[in-house]
């Protein structure tokens, strides 16, 4: 106890309220941001669909009571088994370097932007070849894990690879055991960054909508999904609107703990990079061995099945699959620069690629420059921020199908416009992007800014020279974060789409909507092309992070 | 720094593609995604009127219907394509189109002609038949189911695959087919069907790449719910030639649901003369010979000739199931309530 309260002494300091830029000027944009794509789409569809009615109605009331349960209950679940997986993969990405740690650790971030339909085909054949039958339930856990493990390795493996390593060193020579060290000086350091994922990769499960469609069989329902079929499929509104704002309840009741337990702490520690060295005991070279091992096997298997299939040829000659043809083939990469049939939606595959890639850099672009003041103002809280914190992270457990409403009712015609696609990717990614960068802006030590300001520097001069340097590791886990958001198409379908203009996931979910080899290979091809592209990104964006 | 200014560009021509006013002769058109056309015959229309049409996709049939009428009093396009048989009651009452009798509808059989008020003008018509992989049933030496009710044999025990009606319109097809046929027994069948391990998935690109084993996807049921003419697409379709289908559908009467696509002129829309235009246009032999090799579905033009592959793979059931869209409409929501109660 005594060494725990020694470095809480040492580390803490109490949060000062000076900022470089007034308040009102970091809030303003990001305000605005939500008022207008955020909060005037989704109350000009709660107010057309609202009826207090339906409220009270039994059966309702029944559905709504079985549908929350469920979706406490998955996202607990998934939650539970995420951590159980990231904590041990964020430990041994930050503290050891292994051969091809840069590229397992890139992987890691695939299955954030496949979409869908893909990760469940890819599982479904990694399961049919290992000869497994899992229920509904199992799938959609295994599936929310595969798909946020990543968010614990970037943000509390970001963390950790950013702890002073003098801290742990200091108190191990004081005597503390490894279990000590890791309870009294580690786990307290950590805690702003492991909260924030908990409540970011809660709430993706929490709101969780294609997962659980595709692999539930549209018998399992969370209440997106039975928002979305009483909007869209089986229309009863009021019924949708009511769930909706139960939803979006819950979402600000969760914020609200987040913010309650997040404000108890800060700990201000001066980062090192320079933390992660090759394993050297035995018991680290088993545990580096075995984990990188078993990382691999779960996040290569289910995808590895898409490139297999982009390149083999398994089509049977004369319409009767007796005798089939197995080979190497290309054709469907070549087929990929054909028009075959003179569409006019056709699109080269290029020409696709670069659609996603210039939305996913404009959604980068928006959620930094929104995101970072409001990540700067609420690392210096005041009453403002313990009011807004909340609010920020209100789109991301907000009903996507109810916003994607909003929005059409609110801007009609407009919302074709081609600048609506980063635009709603950025309300998803804002959350991730103020969660990413608060924990680092906070641990910025106020003794550096201070020292800085009594040698003579000008506020912005000390965030040039002391925060943005600190914060370079932070800023890129948000972009990376933002990037994958992006190339992985969230919510964005629930919009009006322009078929002239598709992105890679909506190109591929073309090619699956026929039947035929050619459209199913193809659609593999360009699969194996988004992972492609999308490792490159994250090996360049991440290039000199993984020290 | 170079990286930052090519940022600032691809932000700035976004704004700039957002702000830009909109070409006097536009005519907006919204589909369901499946909407698919060659880049001539749009052109042809285009050249010939004057006009640049744009296209805007609101998800499946269903969803794209419930988008176009939430935005009723700011129409989200001028021309709304897609509308089934199964929704055209829910179109009609929410009064979304202008009526516009085309003097193309002349040709059109009469039992397409659903809507006498001419709102929604029928376009193309598709049916919804189980497909079977011809190898496992030959390979197997086993006969073929020929009804519905043969579906609940024990030798088709875990042999069928089908789309969740809620969530999927193939599979809401298939429902209708089971309610015509069985009337008010349609959900004994399915406790039936469940018995003997029908699969059901959330839509038909699960149903057809992830469990169908005719397809590429090689899943593990040999019959899937899907359409008349998938065994043509996967002539088409498949990456060598080939000189018969792998897959074909089963046709006997009653086993298959026909569904038919209307088109509409959206309410309020300012180019109602051009709209006209396109709902005439998309009757045209030119657009009624596309639709087959782009939407797989048949054309209702007699002029309009069939390409090779649909006349040698595909196939129009005699006899299809029928419901009136009166009857669809009015216990649609009910029906799947029960259905989803029954198969939990």
């Amino acid at each position: 106890m005594y060494l725990g309260k020694r470095v809480n002494r040492l580390m803490v300091r109490k949060r000062s309220a000076r900022l470089p830029i007034p308040r009102f000027g970091l809030w303003l944009f990001p305000l605005l941001f939500l008022l207008a794509f955020f909060f005037y789409p989704l109350s000009k569809i709660l107010r057309l669909t609202f009826d207090a009615d339906v409220f009270t109605a039994p059966e309702n009331l029944q559905i709504a009571y079985r549908v929350t349960l469920f979706t406490f209950y998955q996202a607990g679940l998934s939650t539970l088994l995420t951590f159980f997986l990231g904590i041990p993969a964020s430990i041994l990405f930050s503290r050891f370097n292994f051969f091809g740690k840069p590229f397992l650790r890139a992987l890691t971030a695939i299955p954030f932007m496949l979409p869908t339909v893909v990760v469940a085909a890819a599982f479904n054949s990694a399961l049919s070849i290992l000869d497994l039958q899992l229920a509904p339930l199992t799938l959609i856990l295994l599936a929310h894990v595969f798909y946020n493990t990543t968010i614990v390795v970037r943000m509390v493996g970001g963390a950790l690879a950013s702890l002073d390593p003098k801290l742990e060193q200091a108190a191990r020579s004081l005597g503390a055991n490894s279990l000590r060290v890791w309870r009294e000086v580690t786990f307290p350091l950590l805690r702003p960054a492991l909260v924030a994922a908990i409540l970011l990769v809660f709430l993706f499960d929490f709101t969780s909508f294609g997962v659980i469609l595709l692999l539930g069989g549209g018998k399992l329902a969370t209440l997106e999904v039975e928002i979305y079929l009483r909007v869209l499929k089986l229309p009863n509104l009021p019924l949708a609107a009511w769930l909706a704002l139960l939803q979006l309840i819950f979402t600000l009741l969760i914020s609200f703990l987040y913010s309650k337990i997040n404000a108890k702490i800060t700990t201000q520690t001066a980062p090192r990079f320079a933390t992660a060295r090759p394993p050297q005991t035995f018991r680290e070279k088993i545990f580096v061995a075995a984990f990188a091992l078993l990382l691999a096997a779960f996040f290569i298997a289910p995808l590895l099945s898409l490139p297999i299939r982009s390149f083999a040829r398994l089509e049977a000659d004369r319409g009767d699959r007796a005798e089939v043809r197995v080979g190497l083939t290309a054709d469907y990469y070549k087929e990929l620069f054909v028009n075959r049939r003179g569409s006019l939606f056709y699109v080269p595959p290029v020409q696709a690629a670069i659609n996603s890639l210039s939305i996913a850099a404009a959604t980068v672009l928006f959620s930094l420059t929104l995101g970072f003041p409001v990540a700067l103002a609420l690392s210096r809280p005041t009453r403002l921020e313990k009011i807004l914190d909340p609010l920020i992270m209100l789109p991301l457990g907000a009903s996507a199908v109810m916003l994607g409403l909003g929005l059409i009712v609110a801007y009609g015609r407009a919302l074709a416009s081609p600048i609506f696609i980063p635009i709603a990717h950025t309300l998803i990614a804002l959350p991730f992007v103020v969660r990413a960068l608060q924990p680092a802006i906070a641990a910025i030590p106020e003794r550096l800014r201070q020292a800085a300001t009594v040698l003579g520097a000008s506020p912005f001069r000390v965030w040039q020279t002391i925060d943005l340097p600190i914060l370079r590791r932070a800023v890129l886990t948000a972009a990376t974060f933002a990037f994958t958001i992006s190339l992985g198409e969230f919510g964005a379908t629930l919009l009006l789409s322009r078929p002239e203009l598709p992105t890679i996931p909506v190109a591929i979910a073309r090619f699956l909507a026929q039947p035929g080899g050619l459209n199913y290979g193809q659609a593999m091809a360009l699969s194996t092309i988004l992972m492609a592209l999308t490792i490159l990104c994250i090996l360049f964006i991440e290039k000199d992070n993984h020290a | 720094m170079k990286k930052r200014s090519l940022l600032v560009l691809v932000v700035l021509s976004f704004l700039f593609a957002a702000c830009a006013p909109a070409a006097p002769a536009t005519l907006t058109v919204m589909t369901h995604s499946s909407f698919a056309v060659s880049e001539d015959v749009i052109k042809t229309f285009e050249t010939q009127n004057n006009v640049k049409v744009s296209f805007v996709q609101g998800g499946d049939a269903g969803e794209t219907l419930n988008k176009a009428i939430l935005a009723k009093d700011a129409p989200l396009a001028d021309v709304l394509f897609g509308v089934d048989n199964t929704f055209l009651s829910r179109a009609l009452s929410a009064e979304i189109f202008e009526p516009y009798a085309a003097p193309e509808l002349e040709d059109v059989p009469d039992e397409f002609k659903l809507d006498a008020s001419h709102q929604a003008t029928p376009i193309d018509f598709g049916d919804v038949c189980i497909n079977y992989d011809k190898k496992y049933f030959s390979t197997n030496q086993l006969a073929l189911p020929n009804s519905l009710e043969s579906l609940t044999k024990p030798e088709y025990k875990n042999l069928l695959v089908v789309e969740n009606p809620t969530t999927s319109s193939v599979g809401l097809a298939f429902l209708l087919a089971t309610r015509a046929h069985f009337g008010e027994d349609y959900l004994q069948y399915w406790q039936q069907l469940k018995e003997n391990g029908v699969t059901v998935v959330d839509g038909w690109e699960t149903a057809y790449y992830t469990n169908f084993s005719g397809s590429s996807g090689r899943g593990p049921q040999p019959l899937v719910v899907s359409y008349a003419s998938s065994p043509a697409a996967e002539v088409i379709f498949a990456e060598t030639p080939l000189d018969d289908a792998p897959t074909a559908s089963i046709l006997d009467p009653d086993t298959c649901f026909r569904q038919i696509e209307f088109a509409g002129i959206l309410k309020g829309t300012p180019n109602q003369k051009l709209a006209e235009k396109f709902i005439s246009f998309l009757l045209s032999a030119e657009f009624q010979n596309d639709m087959p090799l782009q939407m797989f579905v048949y054309p209702l033009n007699p002029k309009a000739v069939l390409p090779e592959a649909f006349v040698k793979y595909s196939q129009i059931p005699a006899q299809p199931a029928e419901l009136t869209p009166e009857e669809i409409s009015a216990n649609r929501d009910n029906w799947l309530e029960a259905w989803t109660k029954a198969m939990q």
